[in-house]
Order: C-alpha cells, then sequence, then structure tokens
C-alpha cells in the first residue's frame, strides 16, 4: 500500500521534475496507444517527436507554432497567478484577429509602416474587448469568469464565421468563407528569409521576458500574486482584488489578441473559417506545463508545438488521425496534474505486514 | 396553431433532454463536493462510444449501455487524479475535455456523417394518437422518460433518504463528515461516477437520438451549458428542470428562426443559446448570498484525511 503524506513545504526538485516525469510518462502511453493503433511504437513515437525537428526548415515550422502558444501562455500564466480563471483565450485570439483583420482590409493600400502596427493595436483591443467582458461580469455581477469566457469562445467563432460568409466575404473568392488575401503592407514582417519565420516569433520570448519582470520584479506582479495566493492577505494590505482581476483579464486577452493578429497576417494572410486549430485551449496546457511561470511558458510552449507538427507528420507517414496531437496534449495534462502531488506531498510505502508487526508487543 | 404548438413542445423537450441529463449528474458530483468541468469531454466520449457500439452490434441497448460506461470511465480518470492524488479539480476537469476531444475524434473517425440507426420511440397504441395530448406527452423515446425520471430520483435522494443527507453533508463540510466517520473519498468517488454516467447518457442521447449520426465535436458547447445551469438552479432539483427546459427554449428559438427564413444571419442567431447563458447566469450570480447559502460549502475543495 502507497500513503500520502504532505511535506510541509513545496519541493523545488519536484516543481521542476514533475513536468519532466509527466513527459516521459506521457511518451509511454502515447507509444502504447501507437501500439494499439497497429504501429509500431517506436517509429511511431519518433514520426510524432523527433521526425518533425530533422525536416527542412523543421526547427522554423516550430517556432511559427509556438509563437502563438508562448504569447497566450504567458498571459495566462498571469491569470492563473492571480487565481483568475480566463479559459477563453481561444475567443481572445479570434477578437483579435477580427480587429486587426478588419483593419487590413479596410485599409489595403495603406503604408505599411503606418497600418501593421495599427493592426496590431487593433489586435490587442480586440482581445482586451473580448477579456474585458468576463472581468466586468465577475467583478461587477459575480460570474463565473470560467463559464462566461468560455462561452464568448463560442460566440467568438460564431461572429467570425458570419463575418468572413458576411460582410468581409472576399468578393473574387468563389464563395468560399474567407476574406480577400491582406496586402503585403498588412503581412507580418518576415524575420528569416524563406522560412515563414515572422515577428512574433521574435517577439514571444521578449513578451516571456516582459511578462517574468512585471510577475516577479514589480510591485503590480507582487499584487496579482497576493491576490491569488492569499486573497484575504490582499484585502487588508488594501490592494483592489476587483482592479487586479480587471488588469490580469485585460493582460491575458491582450496577449490573446495580438497572437490573434500576427496569426492571421502571417501564416494564414487571410481571415478564414479555420484561423486556429486551438491555440487559446493548448495554451492552457502550455501555461500549466510551465509551471505558471513566462519563461517556463517558452519551453512548455516549444514542446505543445512539437505535437502540432508530430500530428501532422503522424497524419501523413503514418495514415494515422492528427486527433493524436489533442489526445498528446490531453494525456500530458493528466499526467503533470498528477505528478503534480509531488510538489507538495511525498509518497510513503506501507507495509501492512510490517505494521502489524510494529503493534505487537 | 395546434400542430405549430405540438411541435414546438415536441422540439424543446428534444433540445432539453441532453442538457438535464448531463445536468442532474453534475449537480450530484457537486453536492458532493466535486466540481468537474469536464462534463463537454464526457459528452463527447459518451456519444461516439455509443454511436459506433449501436452501428457494430445493432442494438441501442448495447450503445446506451456503452455509453453510460465511456462516461463512468472518464469520471473515473477525473477521480483518480482529483481525489486520490490530490490534483486541481479545475485544470483536471479542463483537462478532460481537451482530452475526450481528441479521443472521440480518434474513435469516431471511420463513422464521421454515416446515417445511423435511431432510438425508437415508445409507441403506446391509442395514446400516442390523442391530439395535442398525445404527441406531447407520448410517444416519445425511452432517454426522455429516463430524464425525468432520473432528476425525480435524484431530487427524492438528495432530500428524502439517509444516504442523500450523508451526500449533502460530504459537499458541504468534508471535514466533519469525515470526523463522523463517513468515507468521504468513495463517497466521492461514486457521485462523479454517477456524474459520468448522466454525461455518458446526455451524450449518446446527441448521437441517437437529437442527430443520430456522429460529427466531430456535435455536443457543441452543451456540456458548459449543463455546468451553468447547475449555478444557475442554485443546486436545487426543481430549478434545474426549470433551466433545461428554458435553455431548450433558447436553442429551439435559434433553430426556428433559422427555418422560417427570418433575415438574420444564422451564425449570429447560433449564437444565442451562449449568450442566453451569459446572461442567465449574471443575472442569478449577482445574488452573492443566494450563491453563497445553494452553494455546497466544500465545493471544488480538495480533501486529504489527515488522521
Amino acid at each position: 500500500m502507497f500513503k500520502i503524506e504532505p511535506r510541509g513545504y513545496s519541493s523545488r526538485f519536484w516543481s521542476i521534475g514533475s513536468p519532466i516525469l509527466a513527459l516521459a510518462l506521457t511518451i509511454l502511453l502515447t507509444g502504447v496507444i501507437f501500439a494499439a493503433m497497429g504501429q509500431p511504437p517506436l517509429i511511431a513515437v519518433y514520426t510524432f517527436l523527433v521526425a518533425p525537428l530533422l525536416e527542412h526548415n523543421g526547427l522554423a515550422a516550430l517556432a511559427i507554432k509556438a509563437a502563438p502558444l508562448i504569447i497566450i501562455g504567458v498571459g495566462l500564466s498571469l491569470c492563473y497567478r492571480t487565481n483568475v480563471w480566463n479559459i477563453g483565450a481561444e475567443g481572445q485570439f479570434t477578437l483579435g484577429a477580427i480587429f486587426g483583420g478588419a483593419l487590413a482590409l479596410a485599409f489595403p493600400d495603406a503604408p505599411a509602416g503606418l497600418l501593421f502596427p495599427a493592426m496590431l493595436v487593433m489586435g490587442m483591443l480586440g482581445g482586451m474587448l473580448w477579456a474585458a467582458i468576463p472581468a466586468l461580469l465577475r467583478t461587477r455581477f459575480n460570474a463565473n469568469e470560467i463559464l462566461t469566457s468560455l462561452m464568448l469562445h463560442y460566440v467568438a467563432s460564431l461572429l467570425l464565421v458570419y463575418l468572413v460568409t458576411g460582410p468581409l466575404k472576399d468578393p473574387h473568392g468563389f464563395g468560399f468563407p474567407q476574406s480577400a488575401l491582406f496586402s503585403s503592407a498588412a503581412t507580418t514582417p518576415i524575420i528569416v528569409p524563406r522560412t515563414g519565420v515572422h515577428l512574433g516569433c521574435a517577439l514571444a520570448p521578449v513578451i516571456a521576458a516582459l511578462g517574468w519582470l512585471l510577475l516577479n520584479k514589480s510591485v503590480l506582479g507582487f499584487q496579482l500574486r497576493v491576490v491569488g495566493q492569499a486573497p484575504r492577505a490582499a484585502r487588508f494590505a488594501g490592494f483592489s482584488e476587483n482592479r487586479l482581476i480587471w488588469t490580469a483579464m485585460l493582460i491575458s486577452g491582450g496577449l490573446a489578441g495580438l497572437a490573434g493578429i500576427f496569426e492571421v497576417a502571417g501564416p494564414v494572410g487571410q481571415l478564414t473559417t479555420t484561423i486556429s486549430p486551438g491555440y487559446g485551449f493548448t495554451a492552457v496546457i502550455v501555461a500549466f506545463l510551465g509551471r505558471i511561470n513566462p519563461i517556463g511558458v517558452i519551453f512548455a510552449g516549444l514542446l505543445l508545438a512539437l505535437s502540432y507538427l508530430g500530428g501532422d507528420a503522424a497524419q501523413i507517414d503514418l495514415g494515422l488521425p492528427n486527433a493524436v496531437t489533442g489526445i498528446f496534449q490531453g494525456i500530458l495534462l493528466f499526467f503533470l496534474l498528477g505528478c503534480d502531488l509531488l510538489i507538495l506531498y511525498r509518497v510513503k510505502r506501507v507495509r501492512p505486514a510490517a505494521a502489524l508487526a510494529g503493534a505487537a508487543p | 396553431m395546434m400542430f405549430f404548438l405540438t411541435s414546438l413542445l415536441v422540439s424543446v423537450i428534444a433540445a432539453s433532454t441532453p442538457l438535464m441529463l448531463a445536468a442532474t449528474g453534475e449537480l450530484i458530483a457537486e453536492k458532493a463536493g466535486v466540481l468537474n468541468l469536464g462534463v463537454e469531454g464526457m459528452m463527447l466520449v459518451g456519444a461516439v462510444t455509443g454511436f459506433v457500439v449501436t452501428h457494430i452490434t445493432g442494438s441501442t441497448t448495447l450503445g446506451i449501455l456503452a455509453a453510460i460506461l465511456a462516461g463512468a470511465g472518464m469520471a473515473l480518470i477525473f477521480s483518480v487524479l482529483t481525489l486520490t492524488i490530490l490534483a486541481n479539480q479545475i485544470a483536471t476537469g479542463l483537462a478532460l475535455t481537451l482530452f475526450g476531444k481528441g479521443f472521440s475524434s480518434l474513435l469516431g473517425r471511420n463513422y464521421v456523417g454515416i446515417a445511423g440507426p435511431t432510438l425508437p420511440k415508445l409507441d403506446i397504441p391509442g395514446l400516442s394518437t390523442i391530439p395535442f395530448l398525445g404527441p406531447v406527452l407520448f410517444g416519445h423515446d425511452v432517454l426522455i422518460y429516463l430524464s425525468f425520471a432520473l432528476l425525480a430520483a435524484t431530487a427524492w435522494f438528495l432530500y428524502r433518504t439517509h444516504a442523500g443527507l450523508i451526500l449533502r453533508a460530504v459537499g458541504d463540510s468534508h471535514n466533519a463528515a469525515h470526523a463522523i466517520g463517513y468515507p468521504v473519498i468513495r463517497i466521492r468517488y461514486a457521485a462523479t461516477l454517477f456524474g459520468g454516467a448522466m454525461a455518458g447518457l446526455a451524450g449518446v442521447y446527441m448521437s441517437l437520438s437529437y442527430s443520430p449520426m456522429w460529427a466531430e465535436d456535435m455536443v457543441a458547447g452543451r456540456g458548459w451549458i449543463a455546468l451553468a445551469l447547475v449555478v444557475f438552479a442554485a443546486w436545487r432539483p426543481f430549478w434545474l428542470f426549470v433551466g433545461a427546459y428554458l435553455f431548450g427554449g433558447i436553442m429551439y428559438l435559434s433553430l426556428y428562426v433559422q427555418g422560417i427564413g427570418i433575415p438574420v444571419p444564422s451564425a449570429l442567431v447560433s449564437a444565442l443559446p451562449y449568450l442566453g447563458t451569459i446572461v442567465v447566469l449574471v443575472i442569478i450570480s449577482r445574488d452573492r448570498r443566494r450563491i453563497r447559502l445553494n452553494q455546497p460549502a466544500s465545493l471544488g475543495k480538495p480533501f486529504h484525511a489527515t488522521a
């Protein structure tokens, strides 16, 4: 039998060790699942997690997929530190894409030096607007932000469908549900020629560093952490809980919106109904795997970006459905949450026989 | 007019049933103090399992049983993580939904878009042909009657049985319940598994009756709406029924408006149920006192017996 016993402190070793152990267990279980689907497990795991990196431009593809995950994940880390459960980042991402994209479509001939920065600002505003709704409803009406932010994600994707089949539809698009392609002035600058690596990929680690500074080296970050960990202490200290909830929501919404506009102005190039393979939800896993720490988010973002590439590779090379990506991500989060037990508790082995012998006189 | 009213009521019943089934299960789990945000994922896995098993065996009964087991199996993953390994319930529930989305699309990948077997309607000779009352009250499939029976049984269990009293005690104060000697963790396991089984049932209703087929992500947020319903009902069974039918009504309305050709873009009308959920949550939640009085006091808190 095993017994769980509180450590009484949090183990630094396991706070780093837990995600690594979780990853190892996830790879093991993924191999078992591949085997159950009739694939040789070692080759399948190799195809899923290693081969995509060795391909031509594999690292560039990784950076492009990781950028939105890191940018959103940093915002979510701040939010979860504050104990604000924004899980509607997917919707805020969509609104960012809509706001920035609408500007790009309205002024295709504007000079790039003006248009592109304006699009980024609009994208952030769109994400902030969508995050402001759950913030308002939570602070003013006590409504649970988990449910409201999630419901708004459905509304956002329906709004996008409406726009690309209606007002923003490409008149020369043969009836496809998509907007016109953005003009070159409205396209994210490519920083490494012929790879598709765009400005967002370079900004992602910068944003992570700024997020880390904000959270760990500023008064505001301190207040956010206190509200998250000890709301009563925060009240005694005179911190305004509502103001901090607003701050956390607006930062995470703004960053999700920024990721959204980078994505449509970069890899996608237009507004369509399929602008995201679920980045907003995957970023939740990124935030947890990165120990709700902006620096950790960089590594977690790269790993989960790899799971997207792996899903595509498994589909093309092995004929597996790319739902494998979702399963890998879900299992990884399960194992991670399970392994996190080791941070606060130690698992002790209890031998029933020995316990009995000890009890004897 | 009579015909219109009949078809309206029949459609609303169909739209409300999955919400009521899933919310009834979540009610029991939350009454025991467990907040499982994985309802959407459990419904999806239930829907696909029920559809595939029915398709292979040709038996809707086996399909329904398989869906119940699948939902409970998903809830078991959640229970082991949150009750035994003390993981955060919010994050684990979210993981369950993400996993359920991927897992269900993997299981159903060869069944997308295939017209499926439909759950037979229970036609009671004579009764179903009574004008108006006949089609509204009789001639539904078994899951619709089951949804009412299970909600009634749940209400009776919670407030009229000793076991129900213990379950509520565990949800309100796990430390006190533990001190008296009740097995808190075991009771929570049972409640969570029941919640999963009900979500599986709600899912299979979607894939065998509501729209008899399998499509990826076909539950379309109903699991989340069911979670909101439990808050709306302030954890009381009768109001759960009212809420489920209110939301079923809104869902039907959004289909109806599209059907009669009112010139409103269909994508915007489809957003009505989600917006409605937000509005209702706001109206209910603004009364902080009522939420505090009715919400199980230990909801979402992990329990670790120290003695």
